[in-house]
């Protein structure tokens, strides 16, 4: 293509035969042409100053005044064609351009980089915070306390008898020197303690935490653990209230078909005493019963130390083992899984569990 | 404890063919737990026969052991076989080959004849060895799985066997019965007997009960028996060490006399040895009565048996012949010899019953618990005595234990028994206890009726008087644990059944939700996992050594810490003052399974102590302390505030097509500990540090606004990393995160947010190149005035056109006005006073 048309000769602005031949030739070469760059020569060569329209219309001046008007229509109704017909090649190309780039970019979404690590939080710790929250929506507050413990929070305000086997059943680590009376808690009944001591009546909290107890780490034991414990103390509480509290805490942790069952124990700081067990529908090797925690009816002894007249208020609490509830809550088969800091263990789980 | 049900079906409705499995599902029911089963039959399978040795022929062999050929009849002569199977001879004489040489013809022998398994999955067959076709086992009692001893085989005139040939080994040697273990809670030590385990039996069944104790007659009174005094001048708690005493005489007893089977077998399946026919009977009546009793060989005694407490200093040797050394405080029973066993723990081996002993003193005593426990933890001596006694045994059994021990004596042992004896001592006082109408129905939840309440209770032993408004209960002299209306209302729950107690939902008063540190603390947990750290947990128990490195920042300052008395390793015996040891091990441990690219972190208490530590005493239980005893609890208690740490190694992403992952390097700690601080709206002021755990050129100490120390971040010392092989460059942060909540603020003053342009100025400055960076930019801020609205560094450049111990940084600076548009001279001179405030300060020159 040139720009100007060879051996065309300019043709007279009132032919309108000639004027629509020539419109006809540049809407060919403007349908014809492929590329933008090809679109380019055809709009020069048909509608440049050098065009046969171009010169065409530039003939008009030249006409006598009746036939201006005339040529003046017919040039600028072609003319208008022949724009209309470039600016629609036009964006035909264009938009066929853009796919085409677009489509050249196209990449393998599959072999995307994780640039991100999501990070994971460790499912006892999400689990101690799941379990917080329920008792929080229930209205109860959550309290804590040291891990290093004066012995008499620990047993004696708990009605542990200094010389009762039930004492040593804790297998107690013990501070340096013994005449000090420090320990680690062997559970987390020291902050009920505390709590009974430091809170206004009536009392309602769950104690969540770290407890220590002198066994060699196993498939089933691990000298630190989890336990959250629950205390209430109110006018007129009964054993009906431990049993409605803690199948409605069941039924929020394992959902509405939950079942709870008490079994006769002894603890020295709950009488009457309870073992809890929970039915666990979905338990490896087919639903069954489980052993969960223990509970009771607060012992007066223990309301005594902490100055509440057991004849007004009486109270109960209940505790159960994070990691045993993990270990049958999600099939964790091995107490070391939880415990040696394997990433993958925390990894597996998330933020959730 | 573990329940033989032969024995226990003895004084409980226990059904024909209930398995030890039955039996503990119904003692579950009424508070115990399920331990294991004992079963012989798991293991043992017959044919299992009495038989006889016909013929013994000595066979020397080559390898200088001589075997026995022999021929065993295992069927009454005359008889047919009626056995069957592969080895079997019907001729009835098995022929056996025996390697044991302790028979000789004639004895009476076990034979597990082909088909029969013994423990150990060791399956009985005929085979051919030594040249003979050996159809069966002459066995030992370890090779039935009933005892230890494998000098020989079991012949049964030994034991006091003359069977029939051809009897049931198994069903001879009580062999077809069970036991069920179940685990007695510490309060109910009227549980340790086959007489208390059968009347829990019947109340978990509902069905009757019959007392071991009523078989046994015993005197009304006891007089003219062996001289006994009860002389304890020092009480525990002012109760009596011993409260009563029983002493009786059995005279021409044959000690040698083995122990009848079927005791033998109960004892066996309650987890006791045989030792003796006296022996054996005294711990046969422990079990079946509960009360531990002792025979001492009267001959050996001299003079009066005095109950006292030890003398400084002095000496006994005790049964299994350990000389000990006794405390003052520890009970003893005493003649004139000096101490003769220490009182419901052991006894002394100078007054043992032997085989030549003929006249034996039986001892039925009743002991205090806290005295027996304290003797027992003293002389590391637990026995099944002492357990008892620890727990609490009935003080009215005692003159029944005694005279069944005289009984079985007589009868097994052919003794005669004097019509004289010994009882010393006083029955407590009986507990009564008023129990209020109301009372436990108000505590359980169930409105219980009158004859409920009444029934359960007389079912338990206890003598139930109505009056006005409730009962008065007094408790059965065997259960010690019963003090309180608490303790019946248990009782009463227990024996009606807990699945009777409703559900009621008790409404707490409006909560306050979680306190503000309980959210910092999560906010700042999650923050971290957020950012993509993996959150772990780790034990507390660290060396001295490493609380010595982590815990202060000053090498050799030597850190105080929390030492464990009885840790699990002597190694591990202190409690952490510092998190990093801790996570530094897991980062080891992950390393070492093979994950190079780690981002860690914990959070936790440490450890730290003050000069006091802990009380001297501790008040005792049941009463509320005085305050001033309370705080003296509260302030011995060691300070243990909430740390944070971080190990971060290798990189920060995994490696991937087209993307490669950044080294973790110390800046990396810096800036989570930034943003740690970030997501409590704390600023951490950072200035260069310097800690023995970490590098001395890349440590950052933070701290508060106020100048208190937080935390240390940077990377971890080179040397520290390769001794504990740790990839190198692995960088760490620790922080009290106490002190972080603590400084969060509490309320946050909106600032304006001006919509006027922004005018940005860049300065290159040339400081010496031991300025921190962070004192240019704060100089800038401060010189630059209210228009500057930020500071940044974004250059830090030295080399090539910068003077030699000089170098160059390059801040952003962003101007805004709240109330125009700042025209170019206003923000360019705003810099100028930025700057020449850092030129004051630092000798700033701008490039």
């Amino acid at each position: 293509m040139t720009e100007t048309l060879p051996g065309a000769a300019i043709p007279n602005p009132t032919d309108e035969a000639a004027i629509t031949a020539a419109v006809d030739q540049a809407t060919a070469a403007i349908a014809g042409a492929a590329t933008l760059d090809e679109l380019k020569a055809v709009r020069l060569a048909h509608t440049g100053e050098k065009s046969p329209l171009s010169l065409a219309n530039r003939e008009i001046g030249k006409l006598p005044k009746d036939q201006k008007a005339i040529a003046g229509k017919l040039m600028g109704a072609s003319r208008g064609r022949v724009n209309k017909a470039l600016a629609d090649r036009t964006a035909e190309l264009e938009a066929e351009n853009d796919a085409r780039i677009l489509l050249e970019e196209t990449v393998d979404v599959t072999a995307a980089p994780r640039r991100r690590r999501a990070g994971a939080r460790h499912p006892l710790s999400t689990l101690q915070d799941r379990v917080a929250d329920i008792f929080v929506g229930m209205g109860w507050e959550i309290a804590e306390g040291p891990e290093v413990e004066s012995e008499w929070f620990n047993f004696d305000a708990l009605n542990f008898k200094p010389d009762h086997p039930a004492r040593e059943m804790q297998d107690t680590f013990f501070v340096e020197p013994p005449e000090a009376h420090l320990l680690m808690r062997t559970h987390t009944s020291p902050v009920q303690v505390r709590s009974m001591l430091e809170r206004e009546l009536p009392i309602y909290v769950l104690c969540p935490g770290k407890v220590f107890r002198t066994d060699e780490l196993d498939a089933t034991h691990t000298p630190v653990f989890h336990q959250f414990e629950g205390l209430a103390i109110d006018k007129k509480l009964s054993m009906a209230d431990l049993r409605g509290t803690l199948e409605h805490f069941a039924r929020q942790m394992f959902g509405d078909e939950a079942q709870i069952r008490l079994r006769p124990n002894y603890f020295p700081f709950t009488e009457p005493s309870a073992e809890l067990d929970i039915f666990h529908p979905g338990a490896k090797g087919g639903p069954r019963w489980i052993e969960w925690g223990g509970c009771g009816m607060v012992n007066p002894n223990v309301l005594r130390a902490a100055g509440i007249d057991p004849d007004v208020y009486s109270g109960f609490a209940f505790g159960m083992g994070i990691e045993r509830t993990l270990m049958f809550r999600n099939e964790v088969g091995d107490m070391r899984d939880m415990i040696e800091g394997d990433v993958r263990f925390s990894e597996h789980f998330g933020m959730e569990i | 404890m573990r329940i033989p049900i032969s024995w226990l079906r003895e004084f409980a409705e226990v059904p024909a063919g209930a398995t030890a499995e039955d039996v503990m599902a119904e003692l579950v029911k009424v508070g115990f737990e399920e331990e294991d089963v004992h079963r012989p039959t798991d293991t043992l399978k017959g044919p299992i026969v009495v038989g006889q040795v016909l013929s013994l022929v000595k066979e020397p062999q080559t390898n200088g052991k001589t075997i026995n050929w022999c021929q065993v009849r295992v069927v009454p002569e005359g008889q047919e076989q009626t056995l069957t199977g592969k080895g079997i001879d019907p001729s009835g004489v098995q022929g056996i080959i025996c390697g044991a040489h302790n028979f000789v013809e004639g004895d009476k022998v076990v034979v597990t004849l082909p088909g029969a398994v013994l423990p150990g999955d060791f399956h009985i067959s005929a085979r051919k060895t030594y040249g003979h076709l050996s159809a069966g086992m002459i066995a030992s009692v370890r090779e039935l799985g009933i005892g230890e001893d494998h000098d020989g085989i079991l012949v049964l005139s030994r034991i006091g066997l003359d069977p029939e040939i051809g009897t049931d080994a198994m069903e001879l040697l009580g062999l077809y019965d069970e036991a069920a273990e179940i685990n007695v809670t510490p309060d109910r030590g009227y549980a340790f007997s086959i007489r208390g385990v059968a009347r829990e039996y019947a109340h978990a069944t509902g069905t009757t009960f019959t007392d071991p104790a009523s078989r046994v007659t015993a005197p009304a009174a006891l007089a003219g028996g062996y001289g006994v005094k009860l002389n304890d001048d020092a009480p525990i708690y002012g109760k009596p060490g011993c409260d009563r005493f029983v002493a009786r005489t059995v005279r021409g007893v044959d000690a040698t006399r083995p122990t009848p089977q079927w005791m033998v077998s109960r004892l066996r399946l309650a987890g006791i040895r045989s030792i003796s026919l006296p022996v054996d009977i005294s711990n046969y009546v422990m079990l079946e009565l509960g009360q531990p009793t002792h025979c001492y060989d009267l001959d050996k005694l001299s003079g009066d048996i005095v109950v006292r407490r030890a003398a400084a200093g002095e000496k006994i040797t005790t049964l299994d012949d350990k000389v000990r050394t006794l405390d003052p405080e520890d009970l003893l029973i005493t003649d004139d010899s000096g101490a003769i066993g220490i009182a419901g723990v052991m006894g002394g081996a100078a007054t043992e019953v032997g085989d030549t002993t003929s006249n034996i003193l039986v001892e039925a005593a009743h002991f205090d618990e806290v005295s027996i426990s304290r003797s027992r933890r003293r002389h590391k001596l637990p026995s099944e005595a002492s357990k008892r006694f620890e727990r609490g045994v009935d003080w009215q059994v005692a003159g029944i234990a005694a005279q069944r021990v005289v009984d079985l004596l007589v009868e097994l042992a052919g003794g005669t028994a004097d019509e004289a004896g010994t009882d010393v001592g006083t029955a407590p006082d009986t507990v009564t206890i008023d129990l209020p109408a109301d009372f436990a129905a108000a505590r359980i939840g169930i409105d219980f009726t009158e004859e409920q309440i009444v029934t359960s209770l007389e079912d338990l032993g206890a003598a139930v008087v109505k009056h006005d408004g409730g009962w008065s209960v007094t408790a059965p002299s065997w259960r010690n644990d019963l003090e309180t209306k608490e303790d019946l209302s248990e009782e009463i729950a227990r024996l009606v059944g807990y699945d009777k107690i409703p559900a009621t939902l008790p409404v707490a008063p409006p909560g306050r939700g979680l306190t503000r540190v309980q959210q910092q603390r999560r906010r700042l947990i999650q923050a971290l996992a957020d950012a993509g750290l993996t959150e772990v947990l780790s034990y507390p128990f660290v060396s001295k050594a490493a609380n010595d490195t982590f815990g202060v920042a000053e090498q050799g300052a030597g850190r105080t810490a929390v030492k464990l008395a009885n840790p699990i390793s002597e190694e591990q015996g202190f409690l952490r003052t510092s998190i990093l040891p801790g996570l530094i091990e897991v980062a080891k441990r992950n390393h070492s399974r093979g994950f190079r690219d780690l981002a860690l972190y914990e959070s936790g208490l440490v450890f730290l102590p003050a000069e006091k530590m802990g009380t001297e005493s501790i008040p005792p239980l049941g009463a509320k302390p005085s305050d001033e005893v309370l705080d003296a609890l509260y302030d011995g208690v060691p300070a243990q505030p909430f740390h944070l740490a971080v190990v971060l190694t290798g990189h920060d992403s995994p490696a991937a097509a087209a993307h490669a992952p950044r080294v973790w390097d110390w800046a990396d700690a810096l800036d989570i500990a930034r943003l740690a601080g970030d997501v409590l709206g704390v600023e951490l002021v950072v200035s260069q540090g310097s800690h023995q755990a970490f590098h001395p050129g890349r440590t950052a100490r933070l701290s508060l606004r106020t100048g208190e120390l937080v935390g240390y971040a940077g990377e971890l010392h080179p040397k520290l990393l390769a001794a504990s092989d740790m990839p190198a460059r692995s960088v760490a942060l620790e922080l009290n995160a106490d002190a972080l909540f603590d400084a969060a603020p509490d309320v946050i003053v909106a600032r304006h947010i001006s919509s006027f342009p922004v005018a940005t100025q860049d300065v290159a400055l040339v400081v010496p190149a031991d300025i921190p960076a962070d004192d240019v930019l704060a100089a800038l801020r401060e010189g630059a005035g209210e228009l500057l609205e930020d500071v940044a560094l974004f250059d830090v450049y030295a080399g090539k056109g910068i003077e030699e111990g000089k170098k160059s940084l390059a801040f952003g600076l962003r101007f805004r006005a709240d109330d125009r548009t700042l025209t170019a001279d206003e923000a360019s001179a705003a810099r100028e006073s930025a700057v020449a405030l850092a030129a004051e300060r630092f000798g700033a020159v701008q490039r």
